[in-house]
């Protein structure tokens, strides 16, 4: 679909690597651009008329977030830098303050880094224990799992809406249930799913909503983090200066204004929130339901061809999100991927920053494939034709 | 070279390295080096007796030209002095980035003379030699008593 608006598709190659970052639209970058050459102005400091533009156009975005999550209020949504300061942020900004030594935080093995390390090193700075709730065998998350792993003493679940290995998607109305019914904060890093499936924070229960521009056709160094009025309220900021102070005294005076703005310090990534925006008008006109139905389906028939090959295993078949894990047998990941780049296919080989799923799949590394709406079948049909051939690969790398 | 010899002699040691396999033994010194790009993981142990390089082992999960750099630099490595271990290494990084190196000193190391062509595959060339570094390191640090 719509590939004619992606500059980058004009090369010759075929990008499956949209779970890294995602190609970007020309309205986007045009955003960005007529930001920086018709109304470059800093924000919320409006006394003139290019400046007030900057603040309705920057503030514009915060309801356009609003409307793509189905938040309750356009204070409820935070720009920060990427989904990982999201997460860093609710850690140690919320998590910090209201959990207690002992108190239990469950996420899985399938997190993503930025999902494990904050909580890591949360358990180190106040003695809160992070256990990981048990994939079943096809390494998916399963409610009853969830169910099994809470214990009284669990306040947190963070768990990713989609994992960027295996590509499940979590059950996350249901949790968001149990979550209320065990008065748990529950957690969602939507790196990968924002972008490719309608997200409700309100009907799923969300307490906080982590996620990025860059993997959802907008620029990189803009993320959101969402969260229920109330929480973000007792949240503290991480960084402290200009624009979110409301009064300073040099007697000790300080007053920080209200929500969001106490939350964003400093000049905020003006451009990056521009085209964020743009990109969110982009998907939306497309459908979020249109998005995953397209995606479902390219990686249906994905599975379908490569499971005619004899020599690649696949390591997750049955996924419902966009994303293939596989290996060619006998041939290091990053093998693979280079012999792929041979033919301008760009896949991502490694551990794909989950680096404990390796207890899970046994192997370390594979390579994955993570489709977005602009990829095609015929761009399957190039690589299963590669991959065919793939005897001849050492031919060719070395 | 010619590319089909250089790739056989490559895939020969990718698909049967040597030494590969650790052992537990106090008189190897042991380090772990991995490529930024967080794929290649080697572990690799040495053991030097009166000044010379006994043994060469090594362990781990890493691309054709990691593993296979590995096993041509135990075989070119073991037998030689530390100070000659320096040289090679020395050498051979030159080459890696295209520099003058002496090709006499690198035996069939010198496969990996066209890596530069592939500038995202040079750490892998090198990785296996980051490691015959730390562990010459720590006996330094060991010897002068620091
Ligand atoms: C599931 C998941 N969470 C978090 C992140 C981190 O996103 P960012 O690096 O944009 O902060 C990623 C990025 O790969 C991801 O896939």
């Amino acid at each position: 679909m719509n590939r004619q608006d992606f500059p980058m598709l004009e090369k010759d190659l075929i990008y499956f690597d949209n779970g890294a970052t995602t190609l970007k639209p020309k309205c986007v970058i045009d955003s960005m651009v007529e930001y920086y050459s018709s109304y470059s102005a800093n924000a919320h400091r409006g006394d003139y008329d290019i400046s007030q533009k900057v603040d309705q156009m920057y503030e514009g975005v915060r309801d356009k977030v609003k409307k793509l999550l189905h938040a309750a209020r356009s204070s409820e949504i935070i720009f920060t830098k990427g989904a990982t300061e999201s997460i860093n942020m609710i850690a140690f900004g919320f998590m910090k303050y209201q959990l207690q030594k002992g108190d239990e935080v469950l996420i899985t093995k399938a997190e993503h880094a930025s999902n494990v390390l904050p909580w890591l090193e949360l358990a180190k700075d106040i003695g809160i224990k992070v256990h990981y709730i048990p994939l079943n065998e096809q390494h998916e998350l399963t409610l009853e799992a969830v169910e099994k792993a809470i214990s009284p003493k669990t306040k947190v679940i963070a768990l990713a809406h989609i994992t960027n290995v295996v590509g499940d998607i979590r059950p996350v109305e249901e949790i968001g249930k149990l979550c209320r019914e065990h008065q748990i904060y529950f957690v969602v890093d939507g790196a990968q799913s924002v972008a490719h499936l309608p997200v409700d924070v309100e009907r799923f229960n969300i307490d906080f909503l982590a996620f990025s521009g860059h993997k959802m056709l907008g620029p990189t160094g803009v993320g959101v983090l969402y969260g229920k009025y109330a929480l973000l309220e007792k949240m503290r900021p991480l960084c402290f200066g200009g624009g979110m102070n409301s009064i300073f005294s040099s007697d000790g005076t300080i007053e920080y204004k209200d929500l969001p703005t106490r939350l964003e310090p400093g000049t905020p990534p003006i451009a990056e929130v521009i085209g964020l925006g743009r990109a969110i008008d982009y998907l939306l006109n497309i459908g979020m339901d249109q998005i995953h139905q397209y995606e479902l389906e390219l990686k249906r028939y994905a599975i379908s061809k490569l499971e005619q090959l004899d020599n690649i295993t696949i390591y997750n078949k049955d996924s419902q999100g966009g994303i293939v894990a596989f290996n060619i047998d006998g041939v290091f990941s990053q093998d693979a991927a280079v012999y792929l780049n041979h033919y301008h296919i760009c896949v991502r080989a490694g551990n794909h920053c989950a680096k404990i799923l390796k207890d899970e799949f046994k192997i370390q590394n594979t390579c994955r494939i993570s489709f977005y709406f602009y990829n095609t079948k015929e761009e399957i049909d190039k690589l299963i034709e590669v991959l065919q051939k793939s005897k001849d690969i050492f031919k060719i790398i070395l | 070279m010619d590319p089909n010899l250089r790739r056989e002699i490559i895939l020969e040691h990718y698909q049967h390295p040597i030494n590969r396999g650790l052992v537990d033994d106090e008189h190897y010194e042991k380090a772990n080096t991995h490529n930024d790009s967080c794929i290649d993981n080697i572990d690799v142990m040495m053991k030097i007796t009166d000044g010379k390089v006994e043994d060469i082992r090594f362990d781990g999960e890493a691309c054709a030209i990691s593993t296979s750099a590995t096993s041509i630099m135990i075989q070119t490595l073991i037998g030689k002095s530390v100070d000659e271990v320096k040289e090679i290494i020395e050498n051979y990084e030159h080459m890696i980035n295209e520099e003058d190196y002496r090709s006499d000193l690198l035996g069939e190391l010198i496969v990996y003379n066209e890596t530069y062509k592939q500038p995202n595959r040079k750490k892998c060339a090198l990785l296996p030699f980051e490691s015959i570094k730390k562990i010459l390191a720590k006996k330094e640090e060991k010897e002068n008593g620091i």
